[in-house]
């Protein structure tokens, strides 16, 4: 098949070459430099990343790629998480384990995100995959305990099940049981979703006390306090540990023995859950907080001051989550305590309360910019902010990758100034060169778009709500974002013009989202018949777009590029524009 | 700005989009006229101002949703108190012309624009003259401490998971309290009272943990209660109750000074300030 001319290596060179390959990226560059490196690379890909389960169909994968062993699955678009996809809409795993089951015997890991995933899928992934090593089901939904069942007694390699944020029917907290005895290669176990009765106690007991590898355990809310000494006893060497529920009445035993299991946890780096916490109990893990490089505070009630001592003892932290309780005065002693923190993310304790109930301003953010120079990473709920605020915290950031500013009421402008906050996200990717990731929020005109044309250039993601103008803000984006990879808007006033004028952007994307927004029935109708390789999803429940006018702003649209064409297992309110579409009603 | 690359896939556009690249030099503000793109779907017309309405609506409910309180006290003439005295032009604006879709500011600007964008015939919006305007008349108002606008539930908004809000909602946040009544369960150190002023729409919550003495307190309400007295004139003092050293709370149309009552658990009412503050 080859010849082996003076310039070329033997496969096997090539193949030992390329293991050394990992990023995609690189694999994909590599596999179209010629035929036979083509050939040599699809063979010993091992790794696969489907961003969105549309875009190919498991065939084609297969037929690729013939010796997967770790495949990683996304299905329905992101603005799913706040509800603005309707129940069955699709994203289901079923055909892909159904395909992979033949072909992929050997499969060790499968990542799914937002997709549902069926108590038969999971029988059938117990049932095919034997040496099934990890298993992330991450914010999925449509299994109950009983698919879980299946995975503990059919996987007898799982090293690594998580199931964070998703939604499972609890049926029966004896899923826990279904792991053998024999049993004891855990190293990872994620349960923090489950509801009540989903959890067996002495069966997870037992099971944590014979994996000796478990680095990894985040529990489920309902596992009370006084459980907790006794588990970490048994897991000395956990790295990641997430509580139950850290609400009890005050006992001096409860208090001691937690006080010692958290002390002999050596190795304890990350902590999490917190649920309902009460302050009384918080200094049984002062022993761990001078090691904390993570700690999620973000389900804990517990106000300051408890909360900013308790922050003050964590001078290793690189990751904080936690509720707005911190407050600015919170974050200023994160500022000065934390010199390390990259990512901090700041939730709302009470989102829909007409006042604040805090005092979270703008001022802790600036604080924390200017305190901590390796922060990254932004995710902040806050009720005010000015451009002013914006402008210093982008120039104590320039290495921000990712920055989500949420203001809870949509379209409040400067708090200052009572301007539009256009020139602080300005300035926000004028100086955050790297930046990936944006949100924005509060009164935008056009004008901020047209700074994000014109600097985000490294810009992959962008979330845009009540903001804009005109088609001007979208075309901005669409134009200058070369980047751009995904984009979601929601209730804007883009139509149009900026759509058709950029299709071809498009197909560079993976996906665009847009929901109460103002593109026509007719433009959707023209983009499907002309782009092929988008599929031009309309979702409308309130009846099917050929009873309605071509100006007709559709509901919610979702246009994705695709090789594998539109596909079959829409409801109701899913209509594909394609070319058959258009012609059919014409 | 990078030139945008004009595909004319889709072969619709009759004229080459305008000249884009110089928007990049009009920094001040878009100069509408130049940038306005003039694609159209068949049988369309260019837009001109058609749907300015639409931006200002979308701007009203901004400026009425401040009123959460006082949308019902308002009539379809509109008592725009703050919109400040700027000039008879931009009033015009901010007057309710499509009473019936805004529905008087009680519903936020999400749900609003959402309906307004999907009533009317073409939906072209197009960037206006106007936005000038109404940057100028926001500008207008002195007064800083505009409400927040009232959360209407837009499906979406915040952007937070089901899985946290349903986490959250289990447990209600802490200040939920009654009359003055601690909420100590949980050892919070928040003591939230209720604050009335006379003849305001609405009344506050304050937490009297969080000041150290009665003029702090005392400075805070005022700050609170100001957007309620706030006369034509612009009156940036109050705005800004940082620098001021005297500032009391006048009732412009009345011309007297306020003062702090409380209800004791006797239910007399008496005067803030004789108790010492601890």
């Amino acid at each position: 098949m080859q010849k082996k001319t003076a310039y070329s290596f033997p496969d096997e060179i090539l193949e030992h070459v390329f293991s050394f390959i990992q990023s995609d990226k690189d694999r994909n560059a590599a596999s179209v430099v010629c035929k036979s490196w083509y050939e040599i690379e699809r063979w010993c890909r091992r790794k696969v990343f489907v961003g969105n389960c549309y875009a190919v169909s498991p065939t084609m994968v297969i037929r690729r790629f013939p010796d997967i062993r770790s495949i990683e699955l996304k299905g329905k678009p992101h603005f799913a998480d706040f509800n603005l996809v309707p129940d069955g809409w699709g994203g289901y795993v079923l055909p892909w384990i159904s395909k992979m089951a033949g072909a992929y015997p050997w499969l060790e890991e499968i990542r799914l995100k937002r997709m549902v995933v069926t108590d038969e899928s999971l029988e059938l992934v117990a049932k095919s995959f034997t040496n099934l090593q990890v298993l992330v089901l991450f914010s999925c939904e449509g299994f109950s305990t009983d698919g879980l069942a299946a995975i503990a007694a059919g996987c007898k390699n799982l090293r690594e099940l998580d199931l964070r944020d998703s939604e499972v029917d609890d049926l029966s907290g004896h899923w826990l049981n279904h792991f053998p005895d024999t049993y004891t290669s855990l190293v990872s176990l994620n349960i923090s979703c489950l509801g009540s009765d989903d959890v067996s106690f002495s069966a997870l007991e037992r099971l944590v006390g014979r994996c000796p590898n478990l680095r990894r355990l985040l529990l489920n809310r309902e596992v009370p306090l006084d459980k907790i000494a006794n588990l970490l006893s048994r897991a000395p060497q956990l790295i990641e540990f997430g509580t139950g529920t850290y609400a009890a009445e005050l006992r001096s035993d409860v208090y001691s023995n937690l006080v010692e299991a958290f002390c002999n946890c050596k190795e304890l780096k990350s902590l999490s859950g917190f649920w309902d916490a009460v302050p009384a109990y918080l200094p049984v893990i002062y022993s761990v907080c001078s090691r904390l490089t993570s700690l999620n505070l973000s389900y804990a009630p517990i106000q300051n001051p408890d909360l900013t001592k308790l922050v003050s003892q964590c001078p290793s932290l690189q990751r904080m989550l936690v509720l707005d309780y911190i407050e600015d005065s919170g974050l200023e002693v994160l500022a000065s305590s934390c010199k390390d923190l990259q990512e901090l993310r700041v939730f709302p304790s009470d989102p829909f309360g007409e006042e604040p109930n805090v005092s979270l301003t703008e001022k802790g953010l600036v604080a924390v910019s200017s305190g901590c120079p390796k922060l990254q990473s932004v995710l902040y709920f806050c009720r005010q902010m000015s451009n002013a605020a914006l402008v210093t915290i982008a120039q104590n950031c320039p290495n921000f990758t990712r920055f989500r500013l949420c203001l809870l009421d949509p379209k409040i402008a400067d708090y200052r100034t009572l301007q539009p906050l256009d020139v602080g996200f300005g300035a926000i990717v004028e100086h955050c060169k790297d930046l990936r990731r944006l949100s924005l929020s509060g009164l935008l005109t056009d004008c901020v778009f047209e700074y994000i044309g014109m600097h985000a250039k490294k810009l992959e993601m962008l979330s845009v709500a009540f903001a804009g103008e005109s088609d001007l803000a979208l075309h901005h984006v669409l134009s200058g974002c070369e980047s751009l990879r995904k984009l979601e808007i929601m209730n804007c006033p883009f139509g149009d013009k900026a759509l058709l004028a950029n299709a071809a952007k498009l197909e560079t994307m993976r996906s665009l989202w847009m929901s109460s927004c103002s593109v026509s029935l007719g433009a959707c109708k023209m983009l499907g018949q002309k782009m092929p390789r988008l599929n031009i999803e309309v979702m409308d429940e309130k009846g099917p777009p050929d009873s309605r006018a071509e100006s007709d702003p559709v509901d919610k649209l979702y246009i994705y590029r695709s090789v594998a064409g539109p596909r079959f297992d829409m409801p109701p309110f899913v209509w594909t524009m394609d070319e058959d579409f258009a012609s059919e009603l014409s | 700005m990078s030139k945008p690359i004009e595909h004319d896939y889709i072969g619709l556009s009759e004229q080459q989009l305008p000249s884009m690249e110089k928007s990049s030099d009009k920094k001040d503000g878009l100069h509408l006229k130049d940038t306005e793109l003039r694609l159209g779907l068949p049988g369309s017309e260019s837009p001109e101002r058609e749907d300015h309405d639409q931006n200002v609506l979308s701007l009203k409910s901004f400026v009425s949703g401040a009123k959460r309180g006082f949308s019902d006290a308002l009539d379809g003439g509109g008592n725009w108190v703050f919109s400040g005295g700027s000039g008879g032009g931009t009033e015009g604006l901010f007057s309710p012309r499509r009473g019936g879709k805004n529905n008087g500011g009680k519903d936020l600007s999400g749900s609003d624009s959402g309906s307004v964008l999907k009533d009317g015939a073409a939906q072209k919006p197009s960037v206006v003259q106007e936005k000038k305007l109404q940057v100028a008349a926001t500008s207008s108002h002195g007064n800083g401490n505009i409400a927040p606008a009232s959360k209407a539930q837009v499906v979406g908004w915040p952007p937070i998971r089901s899985f946290r809000k349903n986490t959250m909602a289990a447990h209600p946040p802490k200040n939920d309290d009654g009359d003055g009544n601690a909420e100590a369960k949980l050892g919070s150190g928040c003591l939230y009272v209720k604050v009335s002023m006379d003849g305001a729409p609405y009344l506050r919550k304050v937490d009297l943990k969080i000041y150290g003495s009665y003029k702090e307190l005392s400075s805070a309400l005022e700050k609170m209660f100001s957007c309620f007295t706030i006369g034509q004139c612009g009156s940036h003092g109050v705005s800004s109750g940082d620098g001021l050293t005297e500032s009391r709370l006048v009732d412009l149309l009345h011309g007297s000074e306020y003062v702090l009552t409380y209800e004791d658990k006797d239910g007399d009412w008496m005067l803030v300030g004789d108790v010492p503050w601890e």
